[in-house]
């Protein structure tokens, strides 16, 4: 067997040599790699240099492969080298000291320079280019020192170093040669919009001027231009553009044209040597982006590997400006010809503007400034020489504007027949559209009846509705009055008044007196009659558990194959080593399958059987989380102040302190709260029903979050300032919700229904109401019992309940 | 169904089964859903699910002759076992007899 290792030397310790050494590396171990930078640093990401000069990065922030990559794949790393020949007849390659490096084969990916303007006075102090971790760093340097700066070059790169140096607190000018900024990525309408956004940002701009001459003596002190007239600049950015480093290939005799001459498979003229990225020139394209650099890579990779690879066929280039608050995207062509139809959306309010070109009916290119949510989608569909469709078409120009970020919903016509509408329970719009047009359905509840479309969770409504309205058009009308379900036509309001003025006691009694068409209801009707029946009268209402649903009957969640889910409490998310070793003692005897963390801070048991879950509980010695209730769920904290350095309150005791207090009463629907220690809100009080953030000085409260089926940013109800003040209202706000609330309306739907300032008028700011509010949570409070103590306590229910009946057959 | 010769099993007296909240019994090895209704009359059904997905369906909600399954709203007519619309499908269902406070499953 052959020991010999074949030796792999690449000459560039940047983006495309390295990418391409990490795609050998995935498909094989089989080289030794030896590796030269003639920069004193690992591979680091380039395109991320703006950030650093920014000052949203730092260098440690943008190295791409540490010191410890190189040694964990057995690479040789020499930075600081540089390699000056490739030596064909002795296959070596040889540094500047004159290091002799033995190659079977060879990658040069020396990326390129930049082009520094052979004009007098461009070798003078203060004049740069922008092209690596040395020129920030000397920016950075400069911007200490010096206040006038000129930027040479209004390309991507110019603009991101002007911006980066304005960010330092430099003057700067840019100076550019053409009538548009980045002319090669933006046709004239984007530049123009660019332009007067970094105007907006403090740059100032010098168009059309042509430098002819650096002044100054040792230091550049101004730039003199074409018209005589001159600009004054203690520091000066060339960024008119790069050329390709082909030193080395030209040193030792290979091809090179603009950039080193390589084929489809990154082959250069000298055998066994390869050439990917910048420093290149495929077809007669010389790319100084890096998309391409990846795929060259990626091709390299396989055929020298000896994997097989289809060809290389040049890259269609995307454009995207790196400036915070400023974005430009461009891919393919965008500056229109006779050739093209051309689709433009221009929104001077919003300041964005679209463009995309078609030659013969299929997307080339396109432009998109301000917004462009749709750059990844466009590069795509250019990339695959897409034909524009309607249906396209409405998807990518959407209505009315340029797109404002939101998520334009496809329309419905344009949606194809086999689309799934209805997600849970799988109804396409085809079958939507035959039960319309074949039954002569016109409600969603029809179609809820027909077809099962909205009737699991309800998200897909709105296309449900859509579909109707376009189906029916104008004889499409929103359901008339709708009682809360298929067996009444009054609603909710109507029943709770009858319950309250004709003391109904019982779901039967309400059925009866109030003519329900189905004597005994539905899985609608009845737990929302039982909720509302013990909501009126918390101390009389006998609860049935007959008319609740399997949850809620069994204080347990049921899983799809009939076995149970037990969620102990862990109060405020804090739990013991004591109580988890319980847990885990529990869990082992009776063969839980999953013990899952939940998203509410406490454990899962998934997986116990029916007639273990009162052992279970009993075991435990735990109360139960109520995972499975119309009621508070669980309050999720942070650390607090405790344990955390920003803590200002103490999260985690007022988290405890509340779940304690309102848990075990019947909400309309599920509650979830959250209590932050300081305004970071690491417990994330946005999505939560109540959303309590501490601060220092009291608490700001939040309701209305949901991050669930709808989801919902919270609204900010109050500040209050004592803890005796933040559990108030947290009791009137609930104990309003549940008086006021829908069953099953989570507080998302109810804030927007009854209105924010309803709610602070009624639970915060009237005091004499909010304190009856109080008070009747308090008694509601009062006749709460722990549902699995209760449970292990009546031996009769238990029995029938939880054990089968079992015959010996 | 009974088409087969079902021999009646005398199963339990009616107090074992609570007004609208099901419970299984297991007769030769099979699991029967059995539902006593708000008249004390008494169905039983096969316990599984009719849903692609299968699953229980004792503790389902009980409204006259009817069951709203538990696990996905499915409402089935428990003396015939159909499903009803939008849905389809059919559970096997038992005979069953009330004698004196006695409950039979035929099986």
């Amino acid at each position: 067997m052959n020991t010999h290792k074949p030796k792999l030397v690449v000459i560039g310790n940047g983006m495309a040599g390295i990418s391409t050494v990490e795609q050998i590396l995935k498909l094989t171990t089989q080289f030794e790699i030896t590796v030269f930078g003639s920069e004193p640093h690992p591979n680091y990401n380039r395109i991320m240099l703006s950030y650093v000069l920014e000052g949203s990065k730092t260098i440690d922030d943008i190295v791409l492969n540490d010191w410890q990559w190189y040694a964990d794949n057995g690479i040789t790393l020499h930075t600081g080298t540089k390699v000056v020949k490739i030596d064909e007849t002795h296959k070596e390659v040889v540094t500047e000291e004159g290091m002799r490096v033995p190659y079977d084969k060879v990658i040069i990916a020396t990326g390129s320079n930049s082009f520094i303007l052979p004009i007098p006075g461009s070798d003078k102090q203060g004049v740069i280019g922008f092209r690596d971790i040395a020129d920030c760093n000397q920016m950075l340097e400069a911007a200490k020192t010096y206040k006038k700066a000129a930027v040479i070059g209004g390309g991507l790169l110019g603009l991101e170093a002007a911006k980066g140096l304005v960010q330092l607190g430099m003057d700067v000018t840019v100076v550019h040669l053409m009538e548009d900024l980045m002319e090669r990525q933006l046709d004239h309408q984007a530049a123009l919009m660019l332009r007067a956004e970094l105007e907006r940002q403090g740059i100032k701009f010098k168009m059309q001027a042509q430098t002819v001459e650096l002044l100054g003596g040792e230091r550049v002190s101004g730039l003199r231009f074409a018209d005589d007239t001159v600009l004054d600049a203690e520091f000066v950015v060339m960024a008119v553009g790069i050329k390709p480093n082909v030193e080395v290939a030209r040193n030792s005799g290979i091809e090179v044209n603009r950039g080193i001459v390589v084929n489809d498979y990154m082959q250069t003229s000298m055998k066994d040597v390869y050439s990917v990225g910048e420093c290149n020139e495929h077809r007669g394209v010389c790319y100084g982006l890096v998309a391409p650099l990846f795929e060259q890579g990626m091709v390299l990779a396989k055929h020298i590997c000896g994997v097989e690879t289809a060809a290389y066929e040049g890259s269609v280039v995307s454009t995207k400006l790196k400036i915070s608050g400023v974005d430009v995207f461009s891919t393919g062509e965008f500056i229109d010809g006779p050739e093209h139809t051309v689709i433009v959306s221009k929104d001077d309010w919003k300041r964005t503007y679209k463009k995309i070109l078609l030659k013969d009916g299929i997307m080339v290119g396109a432009v998109l400034y301000g917004d462009i949510t749709d750059s990844a989608e466009l590069q795509k569909l250019i990339k695959q020489k897409t034909t524009m469709t309607d249906e396209l078409y409405n998807t990518l120009m959407g209505t009315g504007c340029c797109g404002s970020g939101a998520k334009k919903a496809a329309t419905v016509e344009t949606m194809s027949d086999d689309e799934i509408v209805c997600g849970c329970n799988g109804v396409t719009k085809g079958s939507i559209i035959d039960a319309v047009t074949n039954q002569g359905l016109t409600t969603v509840d029809e179609i809820k009846a027909c077809t099962g479309a909205t009737r699991s969770c309800g998200g897909c409504k709105p296309v449900v509705e859509q579909i109707l309205q376009y189906v029916l058009g104008d004889g499409f009308k929103t359901a008339a009055k709708q009682g809360i379900c298929g067996c009444t036509t009054l609603s909710r309001d109507e029943i709770v008044a009858e319950i309250k003025a004709k003391g109904l006691q019982t779901t039967k009694e309400v059925m009866h007196v109030l003519g329900w068409n189905e004597p005994e209801g539905c899985s609608k009707c009845r737990p929302a009659l039982n909720y509302y029946l013990g909501m009126i009268y918390p101390d009389t209402h006998e609860d049935e558990k007959e008319s609740r649903f399997v949850n809620e009957r069994m204080n347990a969640n049921i899983q799809k194959d009939g076995t149970y889910t037990v969620v102990p409490r862990m109060y405020g998310g804090v739990t013991t080593p004591e109580d988890l070793k319980k847990i885990a003692d529990v869990s082992l005897k009776y063969d839980v399958k999953v013990v899952k963390v939940t998203g509410g801070q406490r454990l899962d048991l998934i997986g116990v059987k029916k007639e273990d879950l009162p052992k279970v509980w009993e075991e435990l010695g735990m109360p139960s989380g109520y995972a499975y209730a119309k009621s508070l769920r669980t309050v999720k904290t942070c650390v607090g102040s405790q344990f955390c350095r920003f803590g200002t309150q103490d999260s985690m005791s007022m988290g405890a302190l509340l779940e304690r207090k309102f848990e075990r009463i019947d909400y309309p629907a599920k509650f979830k709260m959250a209590v932050n220690g300081c305004p970071r809100n690491c417990a994330e009080a946005c999505t939560k029903d109540i959303g309590i953030v501490g601060n220092d000085g009291g608490w700001e409260i939040f309701i209305g979050g949901n991050g669930g089926i709808k989801a919902r940013l919270a609204d900010s109800l109050c500040k209050v300032k004592t803890d005796e003040e933040l559990i108030e209202v947290c009791g009137a706000v609930i104990q309003y919700y549940r008086e006021t609330g829908n069953y099953l309306e989570r507080t998302s739907e109810w804030v927007e229904r009854v209105g924010l300032e309803q709610i602070k008028a009624v639970a915060v700011d009237d005091l004499n109401h909010r304190r009856e509010l109080v008070e009747r949570v308090e008694f509601a409070l009062k006749q709460a019992e722990e549902p699995w103590s209760k449970m292990l306590n009546d031996h009769d229910s238990r029995s029938k309940m939880f054990h089968s009946v079992e015959m010996k057959g | 169904m009974g088409a087969t010769q079902e021999t009646m099993h005398h199963v339990g007296t009616l107090d074992m089964f609570m007004k609208q909240i099901g419970r299984i019994v297991e007769l030769n090895g099979e699991q029967i859903a059995v539902f006593r209704d708000s008249s004390d009359r008494i169905y039983a059904v096969e316990n599984r699910n009719p849903h692609p997905k299968g699953g229980p369906l004792a503790e389902g909600i009980v409204s006259g002759h009817y069951l709203y399954d538990p696990l996905y709203d499915w409402k089935i007519d428990l003396t015939t076992g159909l499903v009803q619309a939008p849905d389809t499908g059919q559970v096997k269902v038992y005979e069953v007899k009330v004698e004196n406070g006695g409950v039979w499953i035929g099986a």
